[in-house]
């Protein structure tokens, strides 16, 4: 499992506060923090509330290099923001994220094209979030199509089927299970599958119960990547166990401590 | 239309390993090893790079092993109850590189001898030879404990690689090997999951993952090889294709002791008319069992016969070249 650390994101008080502050220290140790604990890239979000976000995605691209090499998750849906952050990036990023709808998925292709970089593709287009897997399923064929159109290679495409919380539309939690085993028969070479996790648990009581159960669930149907919190040690542990019980890592009896060592 | 071949994609890489250390490092040796490297499973040229070529350590006991079978015991009958003697002859007679001291003489069935005495023994070696040395206990947990930290005390600074630590008995001599600057053989009964708990339990002492070297434990042809292979086959796939870093270590075979437990290479030619000269049996047992090993990965072999070593070795000659059939052709014409 490809883990992308959620924590660097400006909807979070101590992260907006420091991109107001130019804190560097505080962005640094999230990044440190989530890269100890097993964070393959550090997802980057200037957050809604942000004056001049290409100001503040360099800002924060810059100081998370200076404390880490682990490749970057750029998060904006703004074209020239992501592009400010991929010229900055040193190591291959990835782009978060386009949707199906087609100005949108050509201006961001471009991005990935151009600076070579991976890019996570939603599963909904101008008339939203899908309601059913089929839909989604379209919409993730339309993306794939418009990639291989473009170049891109199927590894480096991420197709989120899109989670929504579980108390606002319940059925959802089912659907994009389906749609995470669709997608592996959708191309050859499939695309790669990821989610943001948290949004399952959006509002609830229990939300790293709920977190790890669905992330456990969701890679038993093949999926590759996940937007978490690696903080939550309890989420990691489940998901290191998972791999292990999907036969993707060797047991030993350190098998957690194993992990976290690779 | 040319014929396009299938090639894997690898994303990891086998830890590089140094046996030996010479006078500008801090040791005495006159020349050093490196195996480990690879980025790519064994001898797949076209897929990832071998940069150290796997090696054969010639195996010298610190006493006479009685109970060698005569074809085997016969090159070394001379030197045998000598190891300064038997390493130099193993070096200038039978070009060995790398030398596996086996300390049988601390067994308690050898001979119970003290961690003085047998440090002498290593002593003598070091003296008598420049090459590397791997330098192996006898195998009894307790007594292990006792020789071993003495021996890695008296070889400091030669870089030496030391085993072997166990699951149940790593402690005493990772510690010595931290201290004395030398590397580690971590070993497991054929059993890949042990492999890695070993690799773990020893890195969590704070030794580095990059001076251990694997022994998963092997029998010999006819003798369950076949476990070891797939051991240590999916060890290799499990390093270079998934990345795990607990498992990219290099990987050495005990083939001379497996081999020649096997009957088939020791047993006489009145008891089985049928199997050939006793004299040929032993050796070929003894390489047949190694190029398998090379096969699946193994980087350094422990070998007892100077013919099986010289074919072992003749057999690595063709399989590093870089296009082994061309190449075979050109020597053909």
């Amino acid at each position: 499992m490809i883990i992308i650390g959620e924590k660097i994101n400006g909807m979070y008080k101590v992260v907006a506060k420091a991109i107001q502050a130019k804190d560097k220290s505080a962005i640094q140790k999230l990044a440190e923090e989530q890269v100890f604990a097993s964070a393959d890239y550090l997802d980057v979000n200037t957050g809604p509330a942000s004056a001049n976000p290409v100001e503040a995605m360099e800002w924060l691209v810059d100081t998370i290099q200076e404390v880490t090499d682990t490749p970057l998750c750029l998060d904006t849906t703004k074209p020239e923001v992501m592009e400010a952050g991929l010229k900055k990036c040193k190591c291959k990023a990835m782009i978060n994220s386009t949707t199906g709808q087609e100005e949108k998925l050509n201006a961001f292709l471009a991005l990935a094209a151009k600076y070579g970089a991976a890019i996570i593709g939603l599963a909904m287009d101008e008339k939203g979030i899908p309601q059913d897997a089929a839909a989604r399923a379209e919409i993730a064929l339309r993306i794939v199509t418009a990639a291989m159109e473009k170049g891109i290679s199927l590894d480096d495409l991420y197709i989120d089927p899109l989670i929504l919380p579980v108390n606002v539309a319940q059925p959802t939690a089912g659907h994009v299970l389906e749609t995470l085993r669709q997608l592996k028969v959708l191309s050859d070479p499939p695309p790669k599958t990821v989610l943001g996790l948290s949004n399952i648990s959006q509002g609830t009581e229990e939300r790293e119960l709920i977190n790890r159960t669905y992330l456990v669930m969701a890679q038993g149907c093949g999926l590759d990547a996940a937007i978490l919190d690696p903080l939550d040690s309890q989420l990691i542990d489940a998901l290191i166990t998972a791999d292990l019980l999907l036969n993707k890592n060797i047991y030993c009896d350190s098998f957690l401590k194993a992990y976290r060592k690779k | 239309m040319p014929l396009e071949l299938v090639k894997e994609k690898w994303t990891g890489k086998i830890n590089e390993v140094t046996i030996g250390a010479t006078k500008g490092e801090g040791g005495t040796r006159t020349s050093k090893i490196v195996v480990g490297g690879e980025t790519g499973l064994p001898f797949l040229h076209e897929e990832g790079e071998m940069p150290h070529r796997p090696v054969v350590a010639m195996e010298v006991w610190d006493t006479a092993p009685s109970d060698w079978p005569e074809v085997l015991a016969a090159p070394f009958k001379e030197v045998m109850d000598d190891p300064g003697r038997w390493s130099k002859k193993c070096v200038e007679e039978y070009g060995a590189d790398l030398l596996a001291l086996r300390l049988q003489s601390a067994h308690s069935d050898w001979g119970n001898a003290s961690p003085e005495k047998v440090s002498e023994g290593v002593k003598k070696v070091l003296e008598a030879v420049g090459v590397p040395l791997i330098i192996l206990g006898p195998g009894q947990d307790d007594r292990d404990n006792e020789v071993l930290p003495r021996c890695s005390e008296v070889a400091k600074g030669e870089k030496c690689l030391f085993g072997n630590a166990t699951q149940d008995n790593y402690k005493t001599l990772v510690a010595a090997c931290l201290a004395d600057g030398h590397s580690i053989i971590g070993e497991s009964p054929i059993d890949i999951n042990i492999a890695k708990q070993v690799n773990i339990l020893i890195s969590d002492m704070g030794f580095p993952l990059e001076k251990i070297i694997m022994d998963p434990t092997t029998g010999g042809l006819g003798y369950g090889l076949e476990y070891s292979y797939s051991i240590i086959e999916r060890g290799r796939l499990a390093a270079l294709g998934a990345g795990d870093k607990t498992m990219a270590l290099p990987i050495i075979c005990r083939v001379g002791q497996e081999s020649w437990r096997a009957k088939e290479a020791k047993a006489g030619e009145s008891d089985f008319p049928d199997w050939g000269a006793v004299s040929e049996r032993g050796p070929l047992w003894e390489a047949t069992t190694a190029v398998a090993l090379l096969q699946a990965g193994a980087d350094i072999l422990v070998m007892r016969h100077p013919r099986a070593v010289e074919s072992v070795r003749k057999t690595i000659d063709s399989l590093t070249r870089k296009n082994p059939l061309r190449d075979s052709a050109e020597t053909l014409d």
